[in-house]
């Protein structure tokens, strides 16, 4: 008998927690961001049901300033796969005019996503939230659970998680109390991009090289998806062969100069690269333990 | 079983024989401060897994919280929450990924204060094989042998001692044979095939990936090197029983009916013959669904869907276990197993809890206590109670009958969680012992344990609600004689007949109660179904 393969030992690891969601909680959801880890773990739900439909809705807590092209991927993605998709705005916070450009990435981060995901997960009263976080990504995040108990204002408390032994989950919590639960915990960069090409998952295009509109702000190149990224005095929009290793709001997220427009070449480049896949995000920088303080407050 | 200890610098076991795991688990432990997160930040970075713009973080973190003055603080690297930074110390399990040209690794990093213990059996529940970091200054210390102790309970054969810290004993040969010859002696007993031992320095990066210069006298493998090359063969044995644990009944329309889950061990095949337990329904393999297609077959570890031939009742917790049955899973509703106490509050006899099996759940009471191991000695006690953190062998009995197994054949099947009933906390880790009759016996109470045992049977075990109620039982009894005695003497009887009736109602009422009960429980006994097969009527 054969030894299984790396990805399959992991492949088969996330169906299985998926499938235990499914069996234990009363009301999951799949909180889908669009980007490479969600169109992963996507895939993963599907397997895990298969032949029956997803059976749980799909959350995109939207902060209205997500690359037009993750949008039209999300919707084509949606209707290719007759899927059930909630979509959550923070009413409060588009009341407010709240952008990651007047109000910073903390507090756009804050408002849009974090209170924007407890009031979503509130709303429909979802007791357990999938997401495509993985330990490889942070610091933090290598603490955390597959499935990480959250109170009932959504705190983390990093100090006091439940242990975790083997691959039995405990599944019972307090009334009010919630999951969120990550299939894709012991998965690196490399294991998804080497699963996103062994499975043919489609994923949003910006993962690949292509000339863009970019401005370089604080050390960052900034894409300029729309005109609400207002030029500063100094600033030149460029065109430059780019492409994304994360994807988030387009105003937090740094481009890389690349030129590897497939899958092969995305592989070869990442594992020559010397920096890390969040160097690009704005909002990891915010503090030396902004992850670990964003989660305590409910943030995945 | 002895285990085989060999020379460090052995390389015989380092010849690949057979198909290796791509996919390594280990953790590192041992006792406080004895370098276990500097050691994995060292390995990170050796193996080139830390990034530039961690590097600069890292040395930023260095200069605000580290503990090497001047220096790189590498356990900064996995020590990730921001209390475990400012007290320098590690709390939770960390788990990083790295590979080299040979190997992908899954590391977890685990805290050695005891406080913390069952983060530590967290991560080591799902190691292949465990690095045991002990101090050259400090030698082999209580939590080092906890730390063994639990490494061996969750069933890894293969370990690796580095003795961390050379450089502060001047990298002297005699401190590190010393130590090695201790270590060994120390767990002699737990079972552990083989025993490398490796003088390093994680600060320094001494025979950590580089051979060190320092240690020209250790001619051995470096860690990495060591990591590489560890014989996990994944000898399954062909033939093995395979064993199959209903996750999920998915059911999308009236048309589809399939089983999904993940094979434990063994094989499940199109056309094998299946037992359903604990119903014991007969069927057939129909297909094996999978989104990429039916399978002929499944292997331990794969996650799929079966369908079956016959519309049987099968449900999450049953478990599909494919014709001819070996009798490794047994349908039982009771069980001695060995625990580690993970929850704040003791486990006492009489605690009811929810059990977690495989997929099973179900209602638990513990019946007895037989002993605490002893941490420093590694003996069994006599124990009242197990406070957190201890390690005891316990009996339990459940509500219903659950498939299950040994853990030693099967950690799917033989491996559980106990779970408070109202706080909902994971209380204990449990791992299912083969049978009540091989329960190891301390040296210490040899003499006792026949009068303790029977003891037990006459009275219920200690603490026990059973217990209460037989002593409440003897004192109504007693209490009954002595008021008939009392009007008896007020009524002027003689003596010897006061004390013959007196006698009677002691004895003989309680003699025809027992016979009475015993014609009951015989023709109330059940047609021999499932209450048979507790006892070890293996499927
Ligand atoms: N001189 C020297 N110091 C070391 C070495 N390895 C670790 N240390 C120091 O020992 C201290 C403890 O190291 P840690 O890695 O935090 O220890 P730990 O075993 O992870 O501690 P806990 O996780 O809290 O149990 C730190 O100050 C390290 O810098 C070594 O090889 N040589
Ligand atoms: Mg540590």
């Amino acid at each position: 008998m054969a030894a299984l393969g790396h990805l399959q030992r992991l492949e088969a690891e996330a169906i299985f927690i998926l499938r235990e969601v499914v069996a234990t909680c009363d009301k999951p959801v799949l909180l889908y961001s669009i980007g490479k880890d969600s169109a992963v773990l996507l895939h993963l739900a599907q397997k895990a049901f298969y032949p029956a439909k997803l059976p749980f809705p799909l959350l995109h807590v939207d902060t209205g300033w997500k690359f037009r092209e993750m949008i039209a991927f999300r919707d084509e993605t949606v209707a290719r796969l007759g899927l059930d998709l909630i979509v959550h705005i923070n009413p409060d916070g588009v009341a407010a005019g709240i952008s990651p450009l007047a109000s910073g990435s903390q507090v756009h981060t804050d408002v849009m996503k974090t209170q924007g995901l407890k009031q979503a997960l509130d709303q429909h009263g979802f007791d357990a939230a999938f997401g495509g976080a993985r330990r490889d990504e942070e610091k933090s995040r290598a603490k955390e659970r597959i499935f990480s108990l959250r109170t009932v204002d959504h705190r983390w408390d990093p100090k006091g998680q439940r242990p975790e032994p083997w691959a039995l989950f405990n599944t019972r919590k307090l009334k009010g109390e919630s999951f969120r639960v990550f299939p894709l915990s012991n998965w690196t960069e490399a294991d998804v991009w080497s699963y996103i090409a062994q499975e043919k998952i489609p994923v949003v295009p910006l993962y690949f090289a292509a000339p863009r509109p970019v401005v370089q702000r604080a050390g960052t190149l900034i894409m300029r998806d729309d005109e609400r990224l207002v030029l500063q005095p100094d600033e030149v929009v460029e065109t430059r062969m780019v492409r994304f290793r994360t994807l988030g709001c387009y105003p937090l997220t740094g481009a890389v100069e690349s030129t590897a427009t497939t899958l092969e070449e995305i592989i070869a480049e990442m594992s020559g690269s010397r920096v890390s896949e969040r160097q690009g995000r704005v909002i990891d920088h915010d503090g030396a333990a902004s992850m670990e303080a964003k989660k305590q407050e409910g943030y995945f | 079983m002895r285990p085989a200890l060999t020379a460090h610098g052995d390389s015989g076991d380092f010849v690949a024989a057979s198909p290796q795991i791509a996919l390594l688990r280990f953790i590192t432990c041992g006792s406080v401060d004895d370098g276990k997160s500097t050691l994995i930040g060292r390995i990170l970075f050796e193996a080139g897994a830390v990034f530039e713009d961690q590097l600069e973080a890292l040395d930023r973190d260095s200069r605000k919280f580290g503990t090497v003055d001047g220096g790189r603080d590498f356990a900064l690297l996995v020590d990730g929450l921001s209390a475990e930074r400012e007290q320098g110390i590690t709390i939770d399990v960390a788990y990083r990924y790295f590979a080299t040209p040979r190997r992908s690794f899954i590391v977890a990093d685990t805290p050695g204060h005891e406080q913390y213990t069952r983060n530590m059996a967290t991560g080591a529940s799902t190691a292949d094989c465990a690095v045991i970091l002990i101090d050259a200054r400090m030698g082999v210390l209580p939590q080092t042998r906890r730390h063994s102790f639990i490494v061996s309970l969750v069933g890894v054969k293969r370990i690796v001692v580095a003795i961390n810290k050379m450089d502060l004993v001047d990298c002297d040969q005699r401190v590190f044979e010393t130590i090695a010859k201790d270590y060994r002696q120390a767990v002699a007993g737990l079972g552990f095939e083989t025993i490398d031992v490796i003088p390093v320095s994680a600060r320094d990066g001494d025979n950590i990936r580089q051979a060190s210069a320092r240690m020209p006298w250790y001619q051995g493998p470096t860690l990495l090197t060591w990591l590489e090359t560890v014989d996990m063969s994944e000898a399954a044995a062909e033939g093995e029983q395979g064993v199959f644990p209903v996750q999920y009944v998915n059911r999308p329309d009236h048309l589809f009916r399939g089983f999904a889950g993940t094979v434990a061990t063994g094989r499940v095949a199109v056309g094998d013959g299946v037992v359903s337990l604990p119903s014991m329904r007969q069927s057939r393999v129909a297909r094996i669904v999978t989104a990429d297609g039916d399978w002929p077959q499944a292997e331990a570890g794969q996650a799929v869907t079966l369908t079956l031939g016959d519309e049987i009742d099968t449900s999450r917790g049953d478990v599909l276990v494919v014709q001819p049955r070996t009798g490794i899973v047994q349908v039982r509703r009771q069980g001695t197993a060995r625990v580690l106490v993970t929850g704040d509050q003791p486990l006492r006899v009489g605690g009811a809890y929810e059990i977690k099996l495989a997929t099973a759940t179900a209602q638990t009471v513990i019946s007895a206590i037989h002993h605490v191991v002893d941490i420093e000695t590694y003996r069994p006690g006599m124990a009242d109670d197990l406070p957190m953190n201890a390690i005891g062998q316990i009996s339990l009995r459940l509500d219903r009958p659950v498939p299950m197994t040994a853990y030693r054949d099967s950690a799917v099947l033989g491996g559980f969680i106990l779970i408070d009933r109202i706080s909902r906390q994971t209380v204990a880790f449990g791992f299912m012992d083969a049978d009540v009759a091989d329960l190891p016996v301390g040296k210490s109470d040899e003499l006792t344990r026949p009068l303790v045992n029977l003891r037990d049977r006459l009275l219920g075990p200690s603490g026990s609600v059973l217990r209460r109620q037989r002593l409440e039982a003897v004192s109504w009894r007693l209490t009954g004689a002595l008021v008939l005695a009392v009007v008896m003497a007020g009524l002027d009887l003689p003596l010897p007949v006061i004390g013959t009736v007196v006698l009677a109602d002691l004895l003989v009422r309680p003699v025809l109660k027992v016979l009475h009960h015993h014609v009951w429980q015989t023709a109330r006994q059940p047609a021999p179904a499932l209450s048979d097969l507790d006892q070890g009527d293996g499927i």
